[in-house]
């Protein structure tokens, strides 16, 4: 393994670095994707992801460095902290999309960017009042159950969508999509909400 | 692969003493104390070979009078200085009290923080207070045991008790004398208990789903778990904090007074009479089919059938929270290959039928319930205080409940969303909405609920000193870090003129350090020179510890990662720090010296961090060509 070729170049990188990062001493430049040793791409093998984020805990865990010294324990908590949310970003759909955009210098975790695809829109408003309707109908849960397959083709329509104008460094198309994706991954939150609410009934 | 072992036990120049450490489950109704021995959980015993310790603190005018079993004797005799129940207490506002205060026969008052403080023979009493004797209890118990000092100790909390609660826990353990290696989530414990258990068995390299479902006296929680090659996942968690086993004898004893024709007001000896009398019936039925009763001069009978419909929609409710869990997991319920049943209040049948029909799955009991958690601690008490490394064992557990921050109109903002796995750390940015505003209130809300008013409120500060801006010019970046233990962070700084103000979050109920501090104090006031030898002693021992690994993180690392003048300033510092440490008898001077050392040490460690990921990072990449 070569060990000391890395050390040494994290060394210079890290005194680059030094005066610009405040608030943590840790200099850790890398982005979500390197972090897991996967290429920046859509696609993500999730089993890969699974059981390097595991790896990678079992090493940086501050309960690894709980006999150790406050600076230690502190740096672990900010790197398993780091691991994590690298984590959590790309293990979700959604939460990867905008952090690939994000990479171009994108930002798309804005929920205010507006689609300006009315078809699409209307489609939004009717899948809404269906929502809404599901607790009044006949048989709520199997009215709530065709919602939900519908919203969650959708939105793998959407991530397909996505997929090609990435590929195709087509940005701007891909940011549209993003927000469509939005629009479909809260819907799906609140037919989970409503879901709840019906079993507490 | 170890790439940052700062110290192997076998570059050590000595090698390591075998540490003393516990598992402690501080329960509502009863605590216990396990440890390690060979490689094997085992629950402590007193010296009447007793395992349980009734959670109960009996006081008299001079202060505490008994802990445990002889405290429960005066329960009926003396109920208003007889304090059982106390966790349902710990880490809540005078409001949360008043709410279910009625079930609890004690008179409070508050102190200025709103924090509820119980009326007794010996003064007002906070439930952290009465939590400590629990504590010192045990730690007694175990000192016994070892016959010699505690190193550290893991203490288990409900997985959905929220900051306020775990703080408040953490309070008791200080004011006991504890060192806390680490709080941890009741569910996840027993989970460790049955895993390792189970991996000792078939040797099983494969993933299970494993769902927790402890009910205790007073506490809910399921927690959803998945264990692969010795990585314990939480993948979600809800629960109830104040729900439990006890709310069944309060249902039954509910009954028993509409049936004897008694009035709503008891007072406190006559809810104790009843409250025993549910107790041993719920217990009764659990062999029977029905149990005669016999309370004052009233007689009667409870059948099983009648208990079930006062209990059962209790159970549902429970029943109801794991379907949520399970939804936040994104699983169904075939998916779950296991299900634990844990606490005390399992042993009633009802219990385990209603979950084995909801998830289908007979659930397992083969480890004692009461015992599970505490023994599941204890491994981690052993890993933690450094007896056994190498280990792959790790938990990775996930918040309860939401975090955010009050907005605009009384609003919630989520800055962490509930079930997200911790470590964690997320900042968001604010701006001010009037020309000129010098100040932001910053206030920390824990809860799912929209507005800030339903929320748990943990903190409020203020960050001032914002130079004067046009309205929304400001850039306001609030942090929150939520460690292992669950516990919060919140920092918040003004971007452009870096105007900085941090908090370590003190729930609005909790104790003040300087509180914290003179209660210290006051529990040593008679062994003034015991605590400054305990003090002295303790700095001495972290002393040795920073030298020793400093030493071999230099032997290690020097060479790639500082120049000659760094690494020269570092033999400095521990030279001078091996000079203090033999000559000092001051613990506070010590103590400088020691963080002086980790000052100078920082970057050097930061480094070592920084070169082991990316070495860790560069192996995956060698992998990814082997494999390719």
């Amino acid at each position: 393994m070569n060990v000391v070729a890395a050390r040494a170049s994290t060394f210079s990188h890290s005194q680059t670095k030094a005066a610009k990062q405040v608030d943590s001493p840790l200099k850790l430049s890398s982005d979500f994707f390197e972090i897991f040793g996967l290429p920046v791409a859509w696609q993500v093998e999730r089993e890969q992801l699974d059981s390097r984020y595991r790896k990678l805990q079992q090493e940086f865990h501050p309960d690894r460095y709980a006999s150790q010294g406050a600076t230690e324990k502190r740096l672990a908590l900010q790197t398993a902290s780091l691991i994590n949310q690298a984590y959590d970003s790309l293990k979700s759909p959604l939460k990867r999309a905008q952090y690939l955009l994000q990479l171009k210098q994108m930002d798309a975790s804005q929920e205010s960017h507006i689609t300006s695809d009315g078809a699409f829109l209307m489609a939004q408003i009717e899948l809404r009042e269906e929502l809404s309707e599901v607790r009044d109908s006949a048989d709520p849960w199997a009215a709530l159950e065709s919602l939900r397959k519908g919203v969650e083709a959708g939105y793998l329509e959407q991530q397909n969508e996505f997929q090609g104008h990435y590929n195709a460094q087509a940005f701007d198309d891909a940011l549209n999509t993003v927000t469509k994706m939005q629009f479909s991954s809260k819907l799906l939150y609140e037919i989970e909400q409503l879901e709840g609410d019906l079993e507490d009934l | 692969m170890a790439l940052l072992q700062i110290s192997e036990p076998g570059q050590s120049p000595q090698p390591h003493q075998r540490k003393h450490a516990v598992g402690i489950d501080l329960g509502t109704t009863n605590s216990l104390v396990a440890t390690v021995r060979s490689g094997m959980a085992e629950v402590l015993k007193d010296e009447q070979g007793r395992e349980l310790l009734p959670s109960v603190v009996h006081y008299m005018t001079d202060g505490v009078s008994c802990v445990g079993h002889e405290a429960s004797e005066h329960n009926i005799a003396d109920p208003l200085n007889t304090i059982s129940s106390v966790k349902r207490l710990l880490g809540r506002g005078l409001a949360d009290v008043k709410t279910f205060g009625g079930q609890l026969p004690y008179e409070f008052d508050s102190d200025d923080g709103g924090m509820p403080k119980i009326k007794t023979a010996a003064g007002l009493i906070s439930p952290i207070q009465v939590s400590a004797e629990i504590l010192r209890k045990l730690a007694g118990r175990a000192e016994i045991a070892f016959d010699s000092m505690l190193d550290g100790a893991v203490i288990t909390v409900p997985a959905y008790f929220d900051d306020a609660q775990r703080q408040a826990t953490k309070d008791a353990a200080t004011l006991a004398g504890i060192k806390v290696l680490r709080l941890l989530n009741e569910p996840t414990a027993a989970a460790i208990a049955y895993g390792l258990d189970e991996s000792t068995d078939n040797n099983s390299s494969e993933e299970s789903t494993i769902a927790v479902y402890d009910l205790g006296g007073g506490t809910f929680d399921v927690s959803i778990l998945r264990l692969t090659r010795g990585v314990f996942e939480v993948l979600a968690t809800g629960g109830d904090s104040a729900l439990g086993g006890d709310d069944f004898d309060r249902a039954i004893a509910e009954w028993l007074r509409q049936e004897m024709g008694m009035a709503e007001d008891l007072n406190p000896i006559e809810q104790r009479i009843l409250l025993e009398t549910a107790r041993a019936a719920k217990e009764e039925l659990s062999d029977s089919d029905q149990v005669a009763l016999e309370v004052l001069d009233w007689r009667g009978t409870l059948t099983r059938e009648l208990m079930h419909s006062l209990i059962d929609g209790l159970i549902d409710k429970t029943l109801r929270a794991c379907k949520r869990s399970l939804r936040d997991a994104g699983l169904e319920k075939t998916q779950i290959s296991k299900v634990i049943l844990v606490g005390g209040s399992t042993r009633t049948p009802r219990v385990g039928e209603k979950v084995a029909e909801l998830f289908g799955t007979e659930p397992l009991c083969s480890l004692n319930p009461d015992q599970v958690v505490a023994m599941g601690a204890a491994l981690q008490a052993e890993v933690l205080v450094g007896n056994k490394s190498g280990d792959d064992m790790l938990l990775l557990d996930v918040i309860p409940l939401s975090l955010g921050i009050e907005t605009m109109g009384g609003l919630i903002e989520k800055i962490i969303h509930r079930n997200t796995t911790i470590p964690v750390s997320k900042a968001q940015e604010f701006t001010t909405f009037k020309d000129g505003q010098t100040a932001m209130a910053v206030h920390v809300l824990q809860g799912e609920r929209e507005l800030a008013t339903d929320c748990r409120s943990l903190a409020r500060f203020e960050l001032r000193g914002i130079p004067p801006m046009v309205a929304g010019a400001a850039k306001i970046r609030v942090a929150y870090q939520v460690d292992a233990d669950g516990l919060l962070n919140v920092s918040a700084r003004e971007l452009t003129s870096n105007v900085e103000s941090r908090i370590e979050v003190k729930p609005s109920y909790g104790l003040g350090e300087e509180e914290i501090t003179s209660m210290l104090q006051d529990s040593f006031s008679h062994a003034r020179d015991d605590m400054q030898a305990r003090a002295l002693r303790e700095q001495q021992v972290e002393a040795d510890r920073m030298i020793e690994d400093l030493l071999a993180a230099l032997d290690k690392d020097a060479e790639a990662l500082l120049d000659a003048q760094e690494s020269q300033c570092l033999h400095v510092a521990i030279n001078e720090l091996k000079q203090v440490r033999a000559s000092s008898t001051e613990h506070r001077v010590l103590a400088r010296q020691i963080e002086s050392v980790a000052k100078a040490s920082e970057e050097f460690a930061a480094r070592r961090m920084d070169a082991s990921i990316k070495s860790a990072l560069a192996g995956h990449t060698l992998d990814e060509i082997e494999k390719g």
